[in-house]
């Protein structure tokens, strides 16, 4: 047998494994190997994912709520479903979510390929200015949140002053966290200056998939750049483009670190997304039965336009 | 070389290009700057009208994060000895003595050791896990794989309700282990699904020269498989322990006294009249600084990653 760190290593582990215990993984066959392999992860997402839905699941008929211990839940059917899908707060709720999702995503679509398609020329340092453009994606969304809301504040710090340098408007005349009409955009700067990166790389990698030989027989056959562009180049980074935007989907729709700690849900409830709404009533209301029925319509919406889309997305790469 | 082709991009392209990237990551950048000088501001210039570029660096931010300060009167103030050390002596310019530690630095250990604890559990658990789907024929593969990927989808606060009321009945609230297994039960999912595409790539002849050879099944895989997907495993790892560091939704909600986390912390922290901001900007900063430096460093490893694997053919 080789002598490399790795041999000597194993076979330390070989030796220090009890004789009954060695005996009996030697004398496993695959399949039993292939269930103790998976059974912790099956077990762990079980315990911490599925046993708490299904509890979910259960509280949201009831009126229980986690702050009255001795008091007994009583069974109230479908009430709490009823109540949130007729309550307005819940509507208002999910438009700033529907404002904050269509204008990020379609930002950061745009961007996002915008750069790639940049970067991709492969000029001299790409590489590095890559990493640098990547660097807000990997940052903590709360801590982000927080400190972007200290760069907004009105009058003496530095949004203002760079907007106002640019457009040559008084820095003091206007508050973007305090307004009913500027704050559901404050959400969306941030999150795309967070997150077009991600939809960036996404791009390059679509980008860096398309073969040469492809520009080669369109130079060829003399088709222009823009007509190569638009037959090539956007049809081969399409399904790659797609599942950017899933992922994007599905992060902004549970959105809630990022703006909790940039606006708080405010001024007034302009920026309060589902996420944060569902909070409030959990965790300050204490209407753990309500929020619990408020989860589930949430999770079935995520999970039911995220089945549709996937179905369009595997039509797209099947073409 | 045709005037069509775009294989082969034009220098002056290159350099349009260049330039309107370069423009583009230095805007990204200013927020990032601003808030890595902040820290080194008195609270006076962080909230200076117009915005200060040049300015006394001082310490003060970074003293403020790290202690708990009262304040005294000049009387007694004067009727102390002179302070012994440089951090004595930034707090007593605002008639302050140092009363203690603040819980700054207990909360980044509990970052410190949640992420690790975690990260290690779901690359371990994650590898064995994906190694399994990877090789064997497992009855319903693609729904389960389905299914791990699938609990990502909830809200994180849909999740909280019932693992709150769960952690209240044993015990687990507010308590490392309570965390670590729940960021471990996030992570998974990501874990099996990058160490899955990692394992795939490694061929199936090196382990079947291993059986024949005499290994068990499980020494192939350690011996053999092991050691082929460290790369793999390493990027995987990154990630798992950069979602726990920056994790805020389940820290708020499940944790206080003793497990808090950093994230929630730092929003936290405050000064006279209000945020500290230069203190707040040092906590920040300290706090982001690893994952910008690793994320620099390594970032070969994390791009596939990032791209969920999608780059992979």
């Amino acid at each position: 047998m080789s002598d490399t760190p790795i041999h000597r290593g194993a076979d330390r582990a070989a030796r220090a494994t009890p004789a009954r215990v060695a005996r009996k993984v030697r004398g496993l066959s695959d399949r039993a190997i292939a269930w103790i392999f998976v059974a912790p992860t099956i077990f762990l997402l079980l315990a911490v994912n599925i046993f708490p839905l299904i509890w979910t699941i259960r509280l949201s008929f009831t009126n229980y709520r986690a702050n009255r211990l001795n008091r007994e839940p009583e069974w109230v059917g479908l009430r709490n479903y009823e109540r949130i899908l007729t309550d307005s707060d819940t509507w208002a709720s999910m438009q700033a979510t529907a404002h904050f999702l269509i204008w990020t995503i379609a930002l950061q679509v745009l961007i996002g390929f915008a750069l790639a398609w940049l970067i991709n020329r492969q000029f001299k340092g790409s590489a590095f200015w890559t990493t640098i453009i990547v660097l807000p994606m990997m940052l903590s969304p709360a801590v982000v949140g927080n400190f972007w809301s200290f760069l907004y504040q009105p009058q003496i710090r530095l949004f203002n002053y760079v907007i106002a340098f640019l457009s040559g408007q008084d820095p003091s005349s206007f508050d973007i966290l305090g307004s009913v009409n500027l704050a559901p955009w404050a959400i969306v700067i941030v999150d795309t200056w967070m997150w077009t990166p991600f939809v960036m790389l996404i791009c390059l990698a679509g980008l860096r998939s398309i073969p040469d030989y492809l520009y080669e027989a369109a130079a060829v056959d003399r088709a222009s750049p823009i007509r190569q562009f638009f037959t090539i180049t956007v049809p081969m980074v399409l399904p790659f483009l797609m599942l950017a935007v899933l992922f994007r989907g599905i992060e902004n729709f549970k959105m809630f670190d990022l703006v909790v700690q940039l606006t708080g849900g405010g001024p007034g409830n302009i920026t309060t997304l589902t996420s944060i709404d569902l909070k409030r009533e959990a965790f300050e209301k204490w209407r753990t039965g309500y929020a619990s029925a408020y989860a589930i319509i949430l999770f079935v919406t995520v999970f039911g336009l995220a089945s549709i889309y996937v179905k369009a997305l595997n039509k797209v790469r099947e073409r | 070389m045709s005037a069509y082709s775009i294989s082969a991009p034009t220098t002056r392209s290159k350099w349009v290009a260049g330039i309107l990237v370069v423009t583009y990551a230095i805007i990204t950048m200013i927020p990032l700057i601003w808030i890595i000088l902040t820290a080194f501001k008195s609270p006076a210039d962080a909230i200076s009208y117009p915005p200060k570029v040049v300015f006394d660096p001082t310490l003060e931010g970074y003293v403020n994060l790290f202690t708990t300060r009262t304040r005294i009167s000049p009387e007694a103030l004067a009727a102390l000895p002179e302070p012994d050390t440089w951090y004595d002596r930034i707090v007593r310019q605002y008639d302050m003595v140092i009363a203690g530690p603040s819980k700054f630095g207990e909360r980044f250990v509990n970052s410190v050791i949640i992420g690790f604890g975690s990260t290690f559990l779901s690359v371990f658990l994650g590898t064995l896990a994906a190694y399994a789907f990877s090789r064997f024929r497992i009855p319903l593969a693609d729904d389960l794989l389905f299914f791990i990927l699938s609990t990502r989808m909830m809200p994180p606060i849909a999740v909280a309700i019932p693992i709150f009321l769960m952690y209240r009945q044993l015990g687990l609230s507010d308590t490392h282990l309570g965390m670590i297994l729940l960021y471990t039960a996030v992570n998974i999912s990501l874990a099996v699904w990058l160490l899955k595409g990692f394992i795939d790539e490694i061929p199936r002849e090196y382990e079947e020269a291993a059986l024949i050879d005499g290994y068990t099944r499980f020494q192939a895989f350690y011996k053999v498989v092991l050691p082929q997907a460290a790369t793999g495993i390493a990027s995987t790892a990154i990630f798992c322990l950069i979602f726990a560091w920056n994790e805020y939704a389940f820290a708020v909600l499940l944790t206080s006294a003793n497990a808090q986390t950093a994230p929630p912390f730092i929003p936290t922290i405050i000064g006279v009249g209000g945020l500290d901001w230069p203190a707040v900007a040092a906590g920040a900063t300290l706090f982001l600084l690893p994952v910008m430096i690793f994320t620099v460093a390594l970032r070969n490893h994390l791009l596939r990653g990032i791209t969920f694997g999608a780059g992979r053919k």
